[in-house]
C-alpha cells in the first residue's frame, strides 16, 4: 500500500508542474499590458514602464517563471499586484472558510445521497424509488447558483430569515457560523448528492444480482448482512470514481456559491483577484485548487486500494 | 428502407407510407422510453424558443421602461418586468438562443476535436501518444469551471469567448474518453485486415475505426450537454459570459437584479426555472440515447 501510495505521490510532480506553467502563460497572453491595466487610460508611459519592472514583467517569462516557481516553493510566491501584501497570506486564511464548507457540502450528499440510492436499489421500482430518481435527476439538472437564490429569497420572504451578515469562523461563533454556511453547504452538495444516490442505485443493483450475494443468501444470512458486508462494498467502487471525477465541478461551485452567499473564502478571493486584475493573487489560487483537485484523485484511487485488493497488489 | 424497396415502390407512396406510419411509430418509441421521450419534448421547446424568440416575445428583450419596472406578472407580462421595466418572459425567450447556441456550438466542436485528438492519439500510439496524455492530463488538473473562468478572465465577456473556453476545457475531458475507446477498437481483427490490403492510416481511422467508436462518441457529446449549458450559464452569471446587453439566463440572475430578488421572486424564479428546465430536457435525452446506443450502461 505505501509503494502504491508512494507510486501515485511521485506521479503527481509533473502534472502539478504543468497545471503551474498552463496557469502561467495563460496569464502572460493576455491582450494588453498588465501595468497599462493596471494604472488606467490615463496613466503615462514612463509610471506604465516603472511598474512593468517593478512587477518583473519586462524580464523574459523563463526567467519570471523560475522566480515564481522558486518562492512558490519556498512558499512566498510574491507580493499582491493590487495592495502589495504577501499572496500567500490572503490564501492561508480563506482556505480554512472553503475547507469547511466542501467538507460540509461533502457530508451532506453522502448523508443524503447514500440511503437514497440504497433504498432506490433495494426497494427496486417502487414509489420511495421513483422518487430517488426524479431528486437525482432534478439534483444533477438545477444549477447550484440558482439553487442557492431560490433558498436565500424564498426563506427571506416566506420566513424573514436571512443568515447572518458578517462571517464569524466557526470556532468564534458556532451558531452564526453555521446559519452561514447552511445555505452553501445545501447548495454545493445537491449536485453531487444527486451523483451519489444515482450511482449507489444502479451499482448495488448490479452486485445485488451477482452469485455471490445468492450465495449469501442461501446460506442463511440475514439481509441486514447482505447488504451492508457484502453487496455495499463492492458497490461503492463506482460510487467513489463518480465522487472523485466530479469532485472539480464542487471545487467550481465554491466560486460561484461564495459569491452569492457572501462566504469569504478562495473562490471569492479568486473571483475578486481576477475583477481586480491581482495576477499573483490568481496565479497561486488557481495553483492551489489543481493541487486540491489532484490530491482528492489521489485519495480516490487510494480509496480503490481499500475497496478492492487486486488493485492494492497490482 | 433498402435500395431494393426503393427501386420497387415509386416516391410519393414510400412518403405516404412515412406519414401514415409515423404516429404508430413515435407513439411506439413515447411509450417505451416516456423519460427520455419528455426530454426530447423539452430540448424540442427549448429549439422553437430559441428558432421563433422573434415571434414569441412579446417585448422587445432590450426596451426599458421606466414607468413599468418591477411589475409582477401579469397578462401584459407573463413574467413580470425587471428592475429596468424590461419584460422578463421576452428576455427569457432570447435568453434560450445564447444557451442553446452556446451548448450546441461548443459541444460539436469539442466533440470533434476531442475525437480527432483522442482518436489520432490512441491509434498512433507510441511516443506521441505519451506526449499527448501527458498534456492532457495537465489540462484535466483544472477544476473545469475554474479554468474556463480564468481564459474568459482574460479574453473578456463575449459568445465567441465563451464558446472557445468551454471547448478548451472540454476537449480534453473529451479526447480521454475517445482515446480508450480507439485504444480498444485498434486491436479488433477488421482493423488489421484493412492494413494488410494495403489501407493507409487516414482511411483506416476514418472508415474502420471512426464507424465503430461513433456510438460512445455521441453518448458522451450528448450527455455533455448539459453540462456546457450550465458552464455557460454559471460563468455568465458570473459575469464573465455572455457580454450585455444580450439577453441571457445566467446574466439576468445576477448584477443589479439581485439587490431586487426580495421584492420581486418572479426575478429569481423564472429565469433560473427556464434554465433548470432546458438543462433536465438535455440530461433526460441524452440518458435515453445513453441506453440506445451503449446498452451496457442501461439504468446507470
Amino acid at each position: 500500500m505505501a509503494m502504491f501510495i508512494g507510486r501515485r505521490l511521485l506521479f503527481l510532480v509533473p502534472t502539478l508542474i504543468g497545471v503551474s506553467i498552463i496557469i502561467f502563460i495563460l496569464l502572460r497572453v493576455v491582450p494588453g499590458d498588465v501595468a497599462a491595466i493596471m494604472l488606467g487610460d490615463y496613466a503615462n508611459p514612463k509610471d506604465v514602464a516603472e511598474v512593468t519592472a517593478k512587477l518583473g514583467l519586462d524580464r523574459p517569462i523563463v526567467v519570471q517563471y523560475a522566480k515564481w516557481m522558486g518562492g512558490v516553493l519556498k512558499g512566498n510566491p510574491g507580493v499582491s499586484f493590487y495592495d502589495g501584501k504577501p499572496v500567500i497570506g490572503e490564501l492561508l486564511r480563506t482556505i480554512p472558510v472553503s475547507a469547511e464548507l466542501a467538507v460540509l457540502g461533502v457530508f451532506l450528499s453522502l448523508l443524503i445521497g447514500l440511503p437514497l440510492g440504497l433504498i432506490s436499489a433495494i426497494k427496486h421500482d417502487s414509489i420511495p424509488d421513483q422518487v430517488s430518481r426524479v431528486v437525482s435527476v432534478l439534483g444533477i439538472s438545477i444549477p447550484n447558483f440558482w439553487l442557492a437564490i431560490l433558498m436565500l429569497t424564498f426563506l427571506a420572504i416566506w420566513f424573514e430569515w436571512n443568515p447572518p451578515v458578517y462571517y464569524e469562523s466557526l470556532l468564534k461563533n458556532p451558531v452564526n457560523n453555521l446559519q452561514q454556511m447552511l445555505i452553501p453547504a445545501i447548495t454545493l452538495g445537491t449536485f453531487q448528492m444527486a451523483l451519489v444516490s444515482r450511482m449507489t442505485r444502479s451499482s448495488m443493483l448490479e452486485v445485488l444480482r451477482q452469485d455471490y450475494i445468492r450465495t449469501a443468501r442461501a446460506k442463511g444470512l440475514g439481509e441486514h448482512l447482505v447488504i451492508y458486508r457484502h453487496a455495499m462494498k463492492n458497490a461503492m467502487i463506482p460510487v467513489v470514481t463518480v465522487v472523485g471525477l466530479n469532485f472539480g465541478i464542487l471545487l467550481g461551485g465554491i466560486v460561484t456559491i461564495e459569491q452569492i452567499t457572501g462566504v469569504p473564502g478562495v473562490g471569492r478571493l479568486t473571483l475578486l483577484a481576477i475583477n481586480q486584475r491581482d495576477f499573483a493573487q490568481i496565479q497561486i489560487n488557481v495553483l492551489f485548487f489543481g493541487v486540491v483537485f489532484a490530491f482528492s484523485n489521489l485519495a480516490v484511487d487510494m480509496m480503490y486500494g481499500f475497496l478492492d485488493p487486486r488493485i492494492r497488489q497490482s | 428502407m433498402s435500395t431494393l424497396t426503393d427501386l420497387t415502390i415509386p416516391r410519393g407512396n414510400r412518403w405516404r407510407r412515412i406519414a401514415t406510419t409515423a404516429p404508430a411509430k413515435s407513439w411506439a418509441i413515447i411509450s417505451r422510453k416516456p423519460i427520455g421521450s419528455a426530454g426530447a419534448f423539452i430540448f424540442l421547446v427549448m429549439i422553437i424558443l430559441a428558432v421563433f424568440s422573434g415571434q414569441l416575445a412579446t417585448h422587445a428583450p432590450n426596451k426599458q421602461d421606466a414607468s413599468d419596472r418591477l411589475q409582477p406578472p401579469s397578462l401584459a407580462h407573463f413574467m413580470g418586468t425587471d428592475e429596468a421595466g424590461r419584460d422578463v418572459w421576452s428576455r427569457v425567450v432570447y435568453g434560450a438562443r445564447v444557451s442553446l447556441y452556446v451548448g450546441i456550438v461548443s459541444v460539436v466542436l469539442a466533440t470533434v476535436a476531442g475525437t480527432a485528438l483522442g482518436m489520432t492519439s490512441g491509434f498512433i500510439g507510441g511516443r506521441t501518444d505519451i506526449i499527448v496524455q501527458r498534456v492532457v492530463e495537465m489540462f484535466l488538473a483544472f477544476p473545469t469551471l475554474i479554468l474556463a473562468l480564468v481564459i474568459m478572465a482574460i479574453l473578456g465577456p463575449s459568445v465567441n469567448n465563451l464558446i472557445f473556453a468551454v471547448v478548451m476545457v472540454l476537449t480534453p475531458r473529451f479526447s480521454r474518453v475517445v482515446r480508450g475507446s480507439a485504444l480498444a477498437t485498434k486491436e479488433e481483427p477488421y482493423i488489421d485486415a484493412a492494413r494488410s490490403i494495403g489501407a493507409k492510416p487516414v482511411r483506416i481511422l476514418a472508415r474502420h475505426l471512426l464507424p465503430n467508436i461513433l456510438a460512445p462518441i455521441i453518448v458522451l457529446a450528448s450527455t455533455n450537454l448539459g453540462i456546457i449549458m450550465f458552464i455557460e450559464a454559471s460563468l455568465s452569471f458570473l459575469g464573465f459570459g455572455t457580454p450585455p446587453p444580450t439577453p441571457s439566463w445566467g446574466r439576468m440572475l445576477s448584477g443589479t437584479a439581485s439587490g431586487y430578488f426580495q421584492i420581486a421572486w418572479w426575478l429569481a424564479f423564472f429565469p433560473g426555472l427556464v434554465l433548470s428546465m432546458a438543462i433536465l430536457g438535455v440530461n433526460l435525452l441524452g440518458d435515453a440515447l445513453r441506453d440506445i446506443w451503449d446498452p451496457r450502461l442501461r439504468g446507470r
